[in-house]
């Protein structure tokens, strides 16, 4: 176990600095990333197995004692979400052969890529806030490079944006945490929860507000979430798959682990309203959009929503049912941007104005579409359901009326603009023209997008299916969430 | 703690936070290096009173040398952006010969449908003092 735990974050780097040298030749880069996510994926399959049996894993880098090194830490909610994102870049990354185009193709693309892989990990595993900020830094530089990829007018535009916007948030994280160090004389998150508990309130929430306004950046919350609709659709639809299932999803992990760990109970009624507006403000600029990849861009936010009710209404049901919203989020919303990255392929555009019929061209295909959409809205067979129906409920049982309110109003709203979707691409005259004897069907023109775009929707009906078990993971990993003292006690062995 | 080196970091954050509320990415890019150099200074400060190398064996007030650790972190981060934003700024200029932020697609949709709105109205030589509410930011 001591040697699994660096796997997931050692493997792509390694991978990254081989497939720099050999940049002139795109198979070996191709072969490179796919056996260093393979390996990563089976590392963390076995890391979530090992922690499920044997409780929370730990391992001090170079073998020095924990208080003085730089430990990564797996406890359940680590390492599922260590998986989920490793699954998913694994995926993405075949749907990005099958694209191939532009792209893939430049030399960069997959040092890059699998620099982005390994800061996911490290930001999952890490067990020191300053590691964190190196985690978020290593997988940010990657995005900036995967955003500006072909570096057309359009991209350095947006690019630009989303680098200098990025750069403030990473000057704060750092701020907040030289000032925690300066408060208690440490990084270490296992040590911080005790000795963060001993400083004066004012401090306290001083810190716990630095520290939520740089994570809350990350994740796009309410009044911070201006940089996201811009900068996601200009990047490439693998990439930009990525950014939404996996990116802002690490900010709301790195604000659960505050809340709970650091700061319990911390700054639950602020939590609630940022909650609520980000719900609302999010999925109402859904609406207003006619562009696919903006619409689902703005749903991201809306849904960042739904976890920070969860951790905002705080105890074990409620954190189960955010654990659990995330597990179904992340590959739901990665689904929908490689759906929609195969209708941009086939058709040449995004806009809704432009895009129809697409249901007369394939039916299996409007159904990769169908199941997400229903899934995000929160429809019953699908795991979104379960994730709504799981935080409706903590809601009700802490008497939180007026965010389940707003809570089931996004939820119809949501449902709105994925309407505005399938009417406007799916339903109506094909649109442009299907060619003449040629009434080939959009999943088998390019059959390594599809399969990996059905892994993806696949991987999110398994979650509706197997949400009984999955659920009570959920429920296990909020609990050790809730007991802050078994992850001090895990890390130092004591 | 030296009260000089606190007020320099003051200076460094005020400073380079009002470069980077400007435009065009070069002076975007300097801010940020006094940003960095604050931020840097701040971590620097949370070390408490200087001493000795931290080196075993050494006796007497032993300098904290985790702030230093983490401070040569943040120098690495903070070139690797700045070249990165340098890049950028060059390719930006290189595309339409000015190094501006531009405003994002939405706002200038926003901008547009305003100018529509009111070009459409009756009285269109209005419009110079209806623009102070409305928001229509973009010059370019």
């Amino acid at each position: 176990m001591r040697m699994l735990l660096p796997l997931p974050v050692a493997v792509p780097l390694i991978g990254m600095a081989v497939s720099l040298l050999a940049v002139r030749h795109r198979r070996a880069q191709r072969a490179i990333s796919s056996v260093a996510l393979v390996i990563t994926l089976l590392a963390s399959i076995a890391i979530l197995v090992n922690v499920t049996r044997a409780g929370t894993a730990v391992t001090s880098l170079g073998g020095w004692p924990a208080d003085i090194s730089i430990v990564l830490v797996a406890d359940r909610l680590a390492s599922l979400m260590l998986l989920l994102g490793v699954a998913m870049t694994s995926l993405v990354l075949l749907f990005a052969f099958g694209q191939g185009g532009t792209d893939e193709a430049s030399p960069f693309y997959h040092p890059a890529y699998l620099a982005l892989a390994a800061g996911i990990s490290l930001a999952f595993l890490s067990g020191d806030l300053f590691n964190l900020f190196v985690a978020f830094e290593l997988l940010l530089m990657a995005s900036y490079v995967l955003v500006t990829l072909e570096g057309n007018d359009e991209q350095i535009r947006s690019g630009t944006s989303y680098v200098v916007l990025n750069i403030i948030e990473s000057v704060l994280l750092l701020s907040a945490i030289g000032l925690t160090f300066a408060a208690t004389g440490t990084v270490s998150m296992a040590e911080l929860a005790s000795r963060l508990a001993e400083l004066p309130e004012g401090l306290r929430v001083g810190l716990n507000l630095l520290l939520l306004l740089a994570f809350g950046m990350k994740a796009a919350v309410f009044p911070l979430f201006f940089w996201l609709p811009d900068s996601y659709p200009t990047a490439p639809s693998p990439v930009a798959a990525i950014f939404a299932g996996l990116l802002t999803k690490i900010g709301v992990y790195a604000m659960i682990r505050t809340e709970t760990l650091l700061f319990p109970g911390g700054q639950q009624g602020l939590l609630l309203i940022v909650a609520g507006f980000t719900m609302i403000v999010g999925v109402l600029g859904a609406i207003a959009q006619a562009d696919m990849k903006r619409i689902i861009s703005f749903h991201i936010i809306s849904q960042i929503g739904y976890m920070v009710m969860g951790l905002a209404i705080g105890g074990p049901a409620a954190i189960a049912a955010t654990v659990f919203y995330m597990l179904h989020h992340i590959p739901t919303k990665t689904s929908l941007f490689l759906v929609e990255g195969i209708i941009e392929r086939h058709t040449g555009t995004s806009n809704l104005d432009r895009v129809s019929g697409l249901l007369h061209r394939s039916g299996p295909f409007a159904l990769l579409f169908l199941i997400p959409a229903l899934s995000l809205a929160g429809i019953p067979p699908f795991s979104g359901f379960v994730g709504k129906f799981a935080l409706v409920t903590a809601g009700f049982e802490a008497k939180q009326w007026a965010i389940v309110g707003v809570s089931l109003l996004a939820s119809l709203l949501t449902l709105v603009s994925m309407t505005k979707i399938w009417v406007g691409a799916f339903w109506g005259k094909a649109e442009p023209a299907v060619t003449d004897g040629e009434p080939v069907g959009i999943l088998r023109s390019n059959k390594l997008m599809s399969a990996a775009t059905i892994a993806v929707v696949g991987s999110s009906v398994c979650i509706a299916i197997f949400a009984g078990p999955l659920y009570s993971f959920c429920e296990s990993a909020a609990r050790e969430l809730m007991d802050p003292s078994a992850y001090v006690r895990a890390v130092f062995g004591r | 703690m030296s009260l000089a080196l606190s007020i320099l970091t003051g200076l460094l954050f005020a400073s380079g936070l009002y470069l980077m509320t400007h435009r065009s990415l070069t002076r975007i890019i300097i801010g940020f290096g006094l940003l960095g150099n604050g931020v840097n200074l701040l971590l620097l400060i949370t070390g408490g009173p200087p001493g000795e190398a931290p080196i075993l064996g050494r006796t007497g007030e032993l300098a904290d040398s985790v702030p230093q650790a983490l401070i040569l972190t943040s120098i690495v981060i903070g070139f690797a952006l700045v070249s990165f934003m340098l890049a950028l700024a060059w390719r930006s200029w290189t595309i339409d010969g000015s190094d501006d932020v531009e405003d994002d697609v939405e706002d200038r949709r926003v901008a547009r449908a305003v100018r529509r709105a009111e070009s459409d109205r009756p009285d269109g030589e209005d419009v110079e003092s209806m623009d102070p509410s409305s928001p229509q930011q973009s010059t370019s």
